[in-house]
This record gives C-alpha cells, structure tokens and sequence, in this order.
C-alpha cells in the first residue's frame, strides 16, 4: 500500500509538471481561440536561452530576466508577423500555422544557443525529502515539491491578475467574444501582444523546471505533447482544468506503468513497458467520449 | 494561347462526365503518363529512383490519403505513419503466414487491415472534432507504433520489432532492379490516384466537403455524418496502408515500428498543407517539394556558406532545414492557404488569356 501511495504521489507532482506547460497553452487559447501548437518548443527555447545566457556568463536571475525579454519578444512577433495575418482564417488553419512555428522555433533556437544537452542549475536538489522516507518509507523528491510550489503560485498570480487587473478583465473580455471586446474600444492587438508574452513567461517557467529536472534538451519540446491531453481532460479554456487533467494524467499514467504491465505479461508474455508513451492520449480520447469538453471546458453548441 | 477550352461541346453525358473534360488536360495527363512509364525509365539512374521518384510516389500516395481525410472531409489526422505502419506489418504478416498469397493481394489486404484500424480510431470523430480530434488521432500514433514494437507476434519474433521484406514477386517474376520496383509503384499509385480522383467528385466526396464545410449543416440537408465519416477514415487509412506496404517492400526492404513516427505524421501533413488541402494533384506538388527541399538544401547551404565566408556545421544545416520548413509552412498558410496547386490553376487561369490579358 505504502508502494501504492509512493507511486501517486510521484504521479501527482509529474502530473504538476505536465499541468505547467498545459497552463501556456490554455493562456492563449483563451484569449485568442489558437491552439497553439508551437508551446513546447516555446519551452525549449525558454529553457535555451536562460542556459545561452549563463553560458555567457551572465548570472541566473539577469538571465532568467534575459530569456523573459527575449520569450516576451518573440512572442509579440509571432502575434505581429504570423498570427494578425491568418485573423479571419478557420482555426485548423491557425493551429497548422503554430505547428509550422513550432518547427521553425526548433530550428531557431539551437542554432542561436547551440543544441548540446545542458544541465540547468537553479539551486534545488532532486532528492528524496528525509523525513518522510524516515517516517512513511516513503520516496517523495524535494525537487518535485519545489515544482508544486511554483505551479501553485503561478496559478495564483495569473488567476489573481485575469480577476483583478484592468488588462486581466480585457483579457476575459476578448476571450469571450473579439467582436463585442473591440467595439467597446479594447484594442485587440495589444492584448494578443501581452497574451504571448504570459504564454512566453509561463514556457519560461515551465522550461527552468523541466530543464533543471530532464536537462536542457531537445526532448523539452515532447513535454507539449504529453500536455496535450491534459488539456482534453480539463478542458481548454480552464486554468483550473489544466491543473486537476495535469494531476489526474500524471498518476493515472504512473499508476498504469506499475500496475499494468504484470497483467498483460501474464496474457501474451513478452515485455509490456513503455506504457507511459501512450497511456494518456488513450485515457484522454475514451475520457472524450464521454464528455467531448472535458472536466471544466465550456460546452460547445453548434448553430448553422 | 496553350490553353483554351473554347469550342469544346460536349453532345452526350458521358463526355461531360468523364474525369478530364478538356482535351488539352487529357493530353497532358497522357504525355505525363507516357513520360513516367516509358521516358524515366530510359533515362534516370538507379540512384534516382531508390532515392527520389521511388519515396516521392510513396509519400505522394500517403499524402493523398491524408488528403482525403483532412482536405475533404475536413478531420485533422496527426497518425497518418502508424497507418502506414499497420499496412506495411499487415502487407508482412499476410506474406509470412499465408502460403503462396500474390504480393499485389497482401498489399490490399494490407490496406484493408490500416482502414479496420482507421475506423477504429475514427469513432471518437463523431462525437469530437477539430483540435480535440487531433490529439485523439495522436493516441492512433502512440498506441500503435507501441504495439507494433511490444507484440513479437505481429513482427514474427524479430528484436525491437524490426522485418525485413519478402521478395517481390509477380506473375512469377521477381523484382529487383530499382526500375521494376518503380514501375510497379507508379502503377498502383496511377490507379489509387485516379480513383481517388474519381471518388472525390462522386456523391461520397460531395457528402465529405459538405461535412467539411459544415457539419451540422450537412446533416442538416440528410448527409448521414457516421457513415461519411468513418468511409473517410478507412478509405484514407487504405491509402496510408497501401503506401505504407510500398514504403516498406519497394523503398526500405526492412522497417522497424519506430520508422514511422510522429515526425513522419507531421511530414506527411505538410505535405498536404504545401501542395494544397482538398486536391488531388496537390498531394503530389507537395510530396515532391517536402522530399526536394531537404536535398535542395544540402547542396544550397554550404554553397552559400561558402559564399558568404560563414561556418556552417552539419548541424547547423539541419537546424536551418527544420527552420525552413517551418517558415514555409507559415508562409503558405499566410500567402497561398491552397498551395502549391493553387498556384498551378492560377498559372492556367493566366495561360488561357496570355499573351493578351485584356
């Protein structure tokens, strides 16, 4: 039982993280209906440039603000160059588009920073917290912790800044309707402008955790995909959507790396590992089934 | 001037219904056919056709059949390779366990098990669409390049599920010489195409793009959205299959599961996106632009970086690839949403008037 626990709570603070780079893409899919495809490779970069920075010999917190400067003007770039231009176009054209900048990112960012694996050091160590190992016999990682604390305050403050602040309520007010927004005198523009440049923050965020975990890698660019059905279990348009699919696919996908393989063994024989790599796309697409918006996401109504 | 349909009258139905109705594109498509079954074959090297017409045929058959789904019928499919993947094991196990099976007959049955599995994963397209269709179609990619890599069974007991393909053999003959094996893609790939051709301006294609373009509206006006959609995912999930066997049996000779990833999905998709969603002649504009460009590229950058005095890596070079292509993609959603085949009717368009436009 104890090994039981051990394994969901791992799952959980995984799911945290997967739940920090799902948050990048319900940002701007709630401001601007993208699906933006490109969210994990705007990780990598992120996590790229804060490496590049320290590799030049700047210290970490000039580098993080750097690689916040350089996310911010990215992201208003994309807006500007790609995005006002495709206004008006069905959205799986949009979302082709951010999959061609996803393309382009990773091609753009190791070319600047160099593509070598890196490891990332922010100060926290990935080991297990002694007092529960002690205690409960128990293997939690302080490092994951750490990362549960960081999603926590970032949901609050971004849930804190779309309530209170006056851009927050233009936000929610272009979410809802571009039309209605831009005749009562919000300019769009500026607001798609400052969504990428959240979105661009919270890959920032986002990538300083994977890479001080995984390394700065290529590979950051796959956490985007396992955020994908994060997304489909909580909804797209939900910040709390992201965080309880991100909980529920992290231990769910852990739980099934143990539990499941040992029964199809018995079954077929042969190894059945690596159940992990499809486990929660499967999970999302019979969740789907039963609730096409997802747990938080709002229900959709066809009119013709 | 070259291009005038003028005083071409069409007297019976059949005339006006036949797949070219202008007689200067059915020359044409003669002369091509004429050119790439007799005239490559006299002149290119084996190089270009292991290399180049060989994939290109493929990846333009594979493409057609995302074409069908996506540009027609209007569902996004990110696990166009693990249907290839499914026809190519199929094509395999089907040569392997049944004595004295024609090689032509596994490689539709083949597709025939790609468009099982395809309907299978085609059922959540009923109750989702659009984003959430894809990422669904992503569970396709996932699961099956899994299974294919975890069941001994479907790779005959081979490590890490890699097989080598049977030899070609037809009426007893066996092909080996790269030509053969071009001649006999080009066939199947002429057929599929013209089918396809034939299929989209049928009824069913008709309830595709209504459903595409609508689809409250189509069923609506009494377009029945399940059979339409799943007919979409297995005939284009036969297409991928079909080429996926040929991937395997004419181009590779011996594939392992991981071959068909993600990147190759995505490859595919931008195939369509290039050439052009919902064309048949765009599947293969793109297919040969996506295949030319990554060796245009090779030969191109360090021409220029040369030129220019820069150092360019090996790495660098696939780094500016990806770039490439990227913008590109960009750049064709942005200018031309319609693609290379667009392009090319624009051209015709302009044809017919020149050299007096007015």
């Amino acid at each position: 039982m104890n090994f039981f626990f051990e394994v969901l709570i791992g799952g959980l603070l995984s799911g945290v993280m997967y739940a920090l780079v799902a948050l990048g893409f319900v940002m701007i899919y709630k401001a601007s209906g993208v699906f933006n495809f490109a969210q994990g490779a705007m990780v990598y970069m992120a996590a790229l440039s804060v490496v590049g920075c320290i590799e030049k010999g700047a210290p970490l917190w000039l580098a993080i603000i750097l690689a916040f400067g350089i996310m911010t003007l990215f992201g208003i770039a994309t807006e500007k160059f790609v995005l006002r231009k495709l206004v008006n176009q069905p959205p799986i054209a949009l979302f082709m588009a951010t999959i061609g900048l996803a393309f382009f990112i990773e091609g753009l960012a190791p070319m600047i920073f160099g593509s070598d694996p890196r490891a990332l050091e922010l100060g926290i160590v990935d080991e297990p917290i002694e007092s529960v190992l002690e205690n409960f016999n128990m293997v939690i990682s302080k490092f994951d912790l750490v990362a549960a604390g960081v999603a926590a305050v970032l949901v609050t403050v971004l849930a804190l800044f779309f309530q209170y602040t006056r851009v927050g309520r233009a936000l929610r007010a272009v979410a809802d309707d571009h039309q209605a927004a831009l005749s009562i005198g919000i300019p769009l523009q500026h607001i798609w402008a400052i969504v990428w440049g959240v979105a661009g923050f919270v890959a920032l965020v986002a990538g300083m955790m994977w890479g001080a975990r995984n390394g700065v890698q290529f590979a950051l660019t796959f956490t985007a995909l396992k955020a994908l059905p994060v997304l489909i279990l909580g909804g797209f348009t939900s910040v709390p959507g992201a965080i309880v699919g991100g909980l529920i696919i992290g231990a769910s996908e852990k739980l099934a790396e143990i539990y499941i393989p040992p029964v199809m063994q018995d079954l077929f024989g042969g190894n059945f590992g690596g159940i992990e790599g499809w486990f929660p796309y499967v999970l999302a697409l019979l969740f789907l089934l039963v609730r096409p918006e997802g747990l938080f996401g709002e229900k959709h109504i066809d009119r013709v | 001037m070259l291009y005038r349909e003028a005083g071409q009258f069409k007297t019976n139905y059949a005339a006006d219904q036949q797949v070219f109705p202008i007689r200067q594109d059915r020359i044409g498509i003669i002369v091509l056919l004429a050119v790439a079954f007799l005239g490559v074959p006299m002149f290119a090297s084996a190089y270009w056709f292991s290399a180049i017409l060989i994939p290109f045929l493929i990846f333009a058959l594979a493409a057609l059949g995302l074409n069908i789904l996506t540009g027609y019928a209007g569902q996004l499919s990110l696990g166009s390779a693990a249907f290839m993947a499914v026809g190519a094991y199929a094509a395999y196990n089907f040569q392997l366990r049944i004595e004295g099976i024609p090689i032509i007959v596994s490689f539709i049955c083949g597709g025939l098990t790609a468009a099982g599995v395809g309907i299978l994963f085609g059922l959540p397209s009923l109750r989702i669409k659009g984003f959430y269709l894809a990422v669904a179609t992503l569970a396709a990619q996932f699961f099956i390049v899994w299974c294919l890599t975890k069941f001994p069974w479907l790779s005959n007991n081979s490590s890490s599920g890699v097989i080598s393909t049977q030899q070609l053999i037809i009426f007893g003959h066996e092909l080996t010489t790269p030509v053969e094996k071009y001649l006999l893609v080009l066939s199947i790939v002429v057929v599929m195409a013209m089918a396809a051709k034939n299929l989209v301006r049928s009824s069913t294609g008709r309830a595709w793009m209504a459903v595409r373009d609508m689809d409250v509206a189509a069923s609506v006006i009494g377009i029945k959205l399940m059979p339409t959609k799943l007919l979409a995912f297995a005939i284009s999930s036969f297409y991928c299959g079909v080429a996926g066997a040929l991937y395997a049996f004419c181009y590779l000779g011996s594939v392992e599961p991981d071959g068909f990833s993600l990147d190759m999905s995505f490859r595919i998709l931008f195939m369509i996106i290039i050439g052009g969603v919902g064309s048949i002649m765009g599947s293969f504009l793109g297919a040969a632009f996506i295949l030319l460009l990554p060796i245009f590229l090779d030969v191109a950058l360090p021409f220029f970086a040369e030129l220019f005095g820069l150092p360019f890596s090996s790495a660098t070079v696939s780094h500016i690839q990806i770039l490439v292509f990227g913008a590109l993609i960009m750049f064709f959603l942005i200018v031309e949403p319609h693609g290379l085949a667009r392009l090319w009717q624009i051209a015709k368009e302009k044809l017919r008037l020149w050299p007096f436009p007015h």
